[in-house]
């Protein structure tokens, strides 16, 4: 069947079968392999994308469900070589190591702090607590999303 | 506003990672991202049994798919000679099962497809029939009479002993035990886990069987280690094998194995002359590559009018269906004899036995320095042990027992030379940080309120930075690391190295080090890591070896190639050799420091035209091979604060206080991220993960929603000390930090729930990992170690 999604603002189009997940979709089909799959369960969050702005498991959605929805990927989140203040919290407060959680961690901090400027510690450890990083005991990834909150500019609207 | 200061671009110090700008825009190169043109996809038909003979396997159906391009089975690979492979324990390992499965998850057969839902399709058209076999769960009785024997592939086995080892005086041991007044004796064991690194293990093969090639990306912590291997397996000549690991979404010592997966997409790219991809699904990681973990110990510790004296240990280690352990030949049970831990005792002894059981084969270091884990906890548990029954309070008894810095270099009783270290200095920070008088205090006001609250302390000294050629090989091969850098004419360096990054940030750290010798800043350093035709030979990342060995061979190389630049700085400058001196960046005359010439200079003019000093080539470079003349004794300070539910049992880390010291940090920052991420998978393995199996065999911890890893809401902020004592022996007087917050934290958890327990429930002991129900079960009187 052919799937339609707006993807980072481009309209991608592909054949895939109805079984497809939309983790593979977007990596295997649309070539962006900055989403990561990380366990089929739904429990690491690595395959972390943003379906019209909420955080979604691509594991866990059909590339079919996704069809003639916007969705947004680690790919997408830079304009050119601005980065997002997401990432360069994670760049200045090394709030990642091996790399493989990090565009999920980042896309679900980026939809927290779409609709809540100033979150608290609390507030970030919940919005992450769906997703697994195996190498930073967290409190960095914490730091990093603090890090952007307090440097985000007034009128971005990246991600959303 | 920025929390951060300014990075510095030359030499030590907090600088920001190199690596992360490709991480944070998704532009990370792990091997599932690859796409070959013409790739196909492989996957593993795995076994649905612990223990059973194979009557028959038919793959017409599968072969039959019209998407399908190869079925491989044991049978096929036996016409190759590529059936079995040595593990990294020169023991041999099934490739594809032949005779028996021998553990619930073995790969049976392989199916090559044109894509990866379609090999998986396949996989169910295959047919096994198998005549199943009693498992061999339980290490405790694998040696009993009539336990069916595992593996009869060997010729001439009858049971299923893999070795007995010791070390230490069993004699001196028993004299200071009967010289005592006071033993306690404790039963624990360290339960099966497993490192699952976010990324799970995989392989794209691309043979080129014109050129008689052979390119793999895979996931390995130890490329040069595993083309080896290849060789070795495959007949296949080294110089036609090129690994590429790429990155690699963390490691923790999962990724130091040939796995069977590796090699059947090897042969699958031989058999269909296209590039096949092998990446397995986080079930097969979990269930059938390297565990960690797994002793029973029974410890004894014995004392003197306070004075700790003695220890003994005995400990059945469950190695699985193959022995798959990764470390030094001449040590089966690893470091284990690091057991006597951080203190001067009279005597100690241990006895280890491997068994062979039903269950996936590994016993890999979860990082961890080959078993030094195990030993920690030992010793920790006892020592607490020890002080509850001498109702001691237990960091008096550790500051009273500890060995002092005076007796360094310390020989222990089992045959180590600790390099170096300060115990009391980092302990006493620890409570500093903590406020321990004040948690004990607060400890009493809650007991009063019926709140339950314990405070753990463990104190753990480590080896690491395996080894010098002398003691340690794996197959055969020196546990040494090359290095090679080449600094270019217009003064930027390339640096070769054998370690390979999971995350640990080598292309940051290592241009560092090469930064501090040359005075080049880190920017115009690029760090090369995990390609072997790119690096020089050996060994790799695990059991925290990357700055023990491999950092000082490129400290050591950057040091030859300023003693290459002091001659053509001579040259130029008209003095003598002798006659320069060193200041980081630039040689120059001595007493006239204006008379100088900078390293970029001195670059240019190796590579330019004009004459050099007699017997000087034109270039810039060298090559250096480290073998240490030592292991390095990282050690730290751990203390523990939980809080206990005393309704649901529940356990919650609400303070963690880590004081370490790892010698001479390169990068703090990067240093504190590791102790974090350690802290974690500390908090993981002391309260939530477990690999369990019943009674069949059948594996119980084969996803995430069975095997509980730690999320942000598990764990605490992290509160780190640090203090400094440098290892007299290495080059940069570094140690080595990565494992130590995985090897100290899960003692001091499991520390502190018997400190909040005891004086209420009469707990005593209680085994990993410490979930609530086992924890209950404790708080009623009947703590019972799982399965």
């Amino acid at each position: 069947m052919q799937v339609t999604v707006t993807i980072n603002g481009e309209e991608r189009s592909a054949e895939v079968e109805p079984r497809t997940l939309l983790v593979h979709f977007i990596r295997d089909d649309l070539d962006l392999t900055g989403t990561h799959w990380g366990c089929d369960t739904s429990n690491c969050g690595a395959c972390v994308v943003l379906v019209d702005g909420e955080p979604v498991k691509s594991c866990t959605m059909l590339a079919a469900t996704a069809a003639g929805h916007e969705i947004s990927t680690v790919e997408g989140m830079a304009d050119g070589a601005e980065l997002d203040p997401v990432q360069q919290g994670f760049i200045e407060c090394h709030g990642l190591q091996c790399g493989f959680c990090t565009p999920g961690m980042m896309l679900a901090a980026r939809a927290l702090l779409n609709r809540n400027p100033d979150p608290s510690e609390v507030e970030i450890r919940e919005a992450i607590a769906g997703q697994i990083c195996r190498c930073t005991g967290y409190s960095n990834i914490i730091r990093a999303v603090r890090w952007a909150a307090a440097h985000e500019a007034t009128t971005t609207t990246q991600g959303a | 506003m920025s929390t951060v200061e300014p990075p510095p671009t030359i030499g030590y110090g907090p600088m920001k990672r190199k690596e992360d700008p490709r991480f944070v825009r998704g532009q990370g190169r792990y091997v599932d991202d690859l796409k070959l043109p013409g790739m196909l996809h492989g996957a593993a038909l795995r076994s649905p049994v612990a223990h059973a003979r194979i009557v028959s396997i038919d793959t017409t159906a599968a072969a039959a798919h019209p998407k399908v391009k190869a079925v491989i089975t044991g049978a096929d690979l036996e016409g190759l000679g590529l059936a079995w492979m040595p593990t990294m324990s020169a023991d041999t390992q099934a490739v594809l099962a032949t005779d028996k499965v021998r553990f619930q998850g073995q790969e049976v057969a392989f199916v090559v497809a044109e894509d990866r839902y379609s090999a998986r399709d396949a996989l169910e058209l295959i047919e096994v029939e198998y005549e199943e076999l009693p498992a061999v769960v339980n290490a405790r009785t694998a040696l009993d009479a009539g336990v069916p024997v595992i593996r009869d592939d060997q010729e001439g086995r009858s049971d299923n002993r893999i070795f007995d080892w010791e070390a230490g005086d069993a004699a001196e041991a028993d004299r200071v035990f009967d010289a005592a007044d006071v033993i306690v004796e404790r039963d624990m064991i360290y339960p099966r886990c497993h490192p699952a690194p976010l990324e799970t293990c995989g392989a794209v093969a691309q043979m080129d069987p014109v050129m008689g090639q052979l390119t793999l990306w895979t996931t390995t912590q130890a490329p040069h280690a595993h083309r080896t291997v290849y060789a070795l397996v495959a007949g296949l000549p080294e110089h036609k094998i090129r690994i590429i690991a790429g990155d690699i979404g963390g490691g923790f010592g999962n990724k130091v194995p040939v796995y069977p997966g590796y090699v059947c997409a090897i042969v699958g790219s031989i058999l269909t002359g296209k590039p096949v991809k092998w990446v397995e699904d986080r079930a097969e990681n979990l269930m059938s590559t390297g565990f960690a973990r797994d002793y029973v110990m029974r410890g004894q510790i014995c004392a003197k009018d306070g004075k700790i004296t003695g220890l003994r240990v005995h400990v059945i280690a469950d190695h699985g269906a193959f022995n798959a352990t990764a470390q030094p030949t001449k040590y089966p049970a690893g470091f284990f004899h690091i057991f006597s831990g951080s203190y001067d005792l009279e005597a100690a002894h241990c006895h280890v036995t491997g068994v062979y059981t039903n269950k996936a084969p590994g016993g890999v270091a979860y990082r961890c320095s080959f078993r030094v884990t195990e030993a920690a906890y030992l010793v920790e548990r006892m020592v607490d042990a020890l002080a509850l029954e001498l109702k001691t309070d237990p960091a008096e008894l550790r500051l009273k027992n500890f060995i002092r810095p005076e007796q360094f270099p310390y020989p222990s009783k089992t045959g180590w030379v600790y390099d170096s270290g300060d115990y009391e200095k980092a302990m006493r920070l620890a409570m500093e940080i903590a406020g321990y008088d004040e948690l004990r205090a607060e400890q009493a006001e809650k007991r009063a309120r019926g709140e339950l609250m314990g405070i753990g302390i463990s104190f753990f000294t480590e080896t690491v930075g395996a080894g010098p050629r002398k003691d340690m090989d794996i197959l055969g091969l020196a546990m040494n690391d090359g290095a090679d850098l080449r600094v270019h004419p217009t003064g930027k360096a390339v640096l070769g190295i054998s370690a390979m990054s999971q995350g640990q940030g080598h292309e940051t750290t290592y241009a560092q080090i090469v930064s501090e010798e040359l005075g080049l800043p880190s920017a115009d350093i690029e760090v090369v890591n995990g390609d072997t035709d790119r690096t020089p030979y050996g060994l790799g990342t695990y059991g925290s070896r990357g700055t023990p060995v491999s950092g000082a061979a490129t400290a050591l190389v950057a040091r030859k190639v300023r003693e290459r630049a002091r001659l053509i700085a001579a040259g130029m400058l008209e003095a003598a050799p002798d006659d320069l001196e060193w200041e980081r960046g630039r040689w120059f005359v001595k007493g006239d420091p204006e008379q100088s010439k900078t390293i970029q200079e001195i670059a240019m003019a190796a590579h330019g035209a004009g004459d050099l000093p007699e017997g000087v080539e034109g270039m810039l470079e060298d090559t250096c091979v480290y073998n240490p003349p030592n292991l390095t004794f990282p050690f730290g300070a751990y203390i523990c604060v939980v809080d206990i539910d005393p309704g649901t049992a529940k356990v919650q880390v609400r303070r963690f206080i880590a004081v370490d010291d790892c010698g001479v940090r390169i990068n703090p920052m990067i240093v504190d991220g590791q102790i974090h991420g350690g802290l974690a998978e500390g908090i993981g393995i002391a309260l939530m993960e477990l690999i369990a199996f019943d009674e069949q065999g059948n594996c119980l911890g084969g996803s995430f929603m069975d095997y509980l890893i730690p999320t942000s809401i598990e764990v605490p902020a992290w509160e780190l000390g640090a203090t400094v004592t440098p290892s007299p022996h290495h080059p940069i007087g570094a140690k080595g930090v990565g494992e130590s917050p995985t090897v100290g934290s899960p003692p001091a958890i499991v520390n502190a729930i018997i400190d909040a327990l005891h004086e209420t429930h009469g707990v005593d002991r209680i085994d990993m990992p410490c979930t609530p129900s086992r924890v209950w079960e404790a708080m009623q009187g009947n703590a019972t170690p799982p399965q």
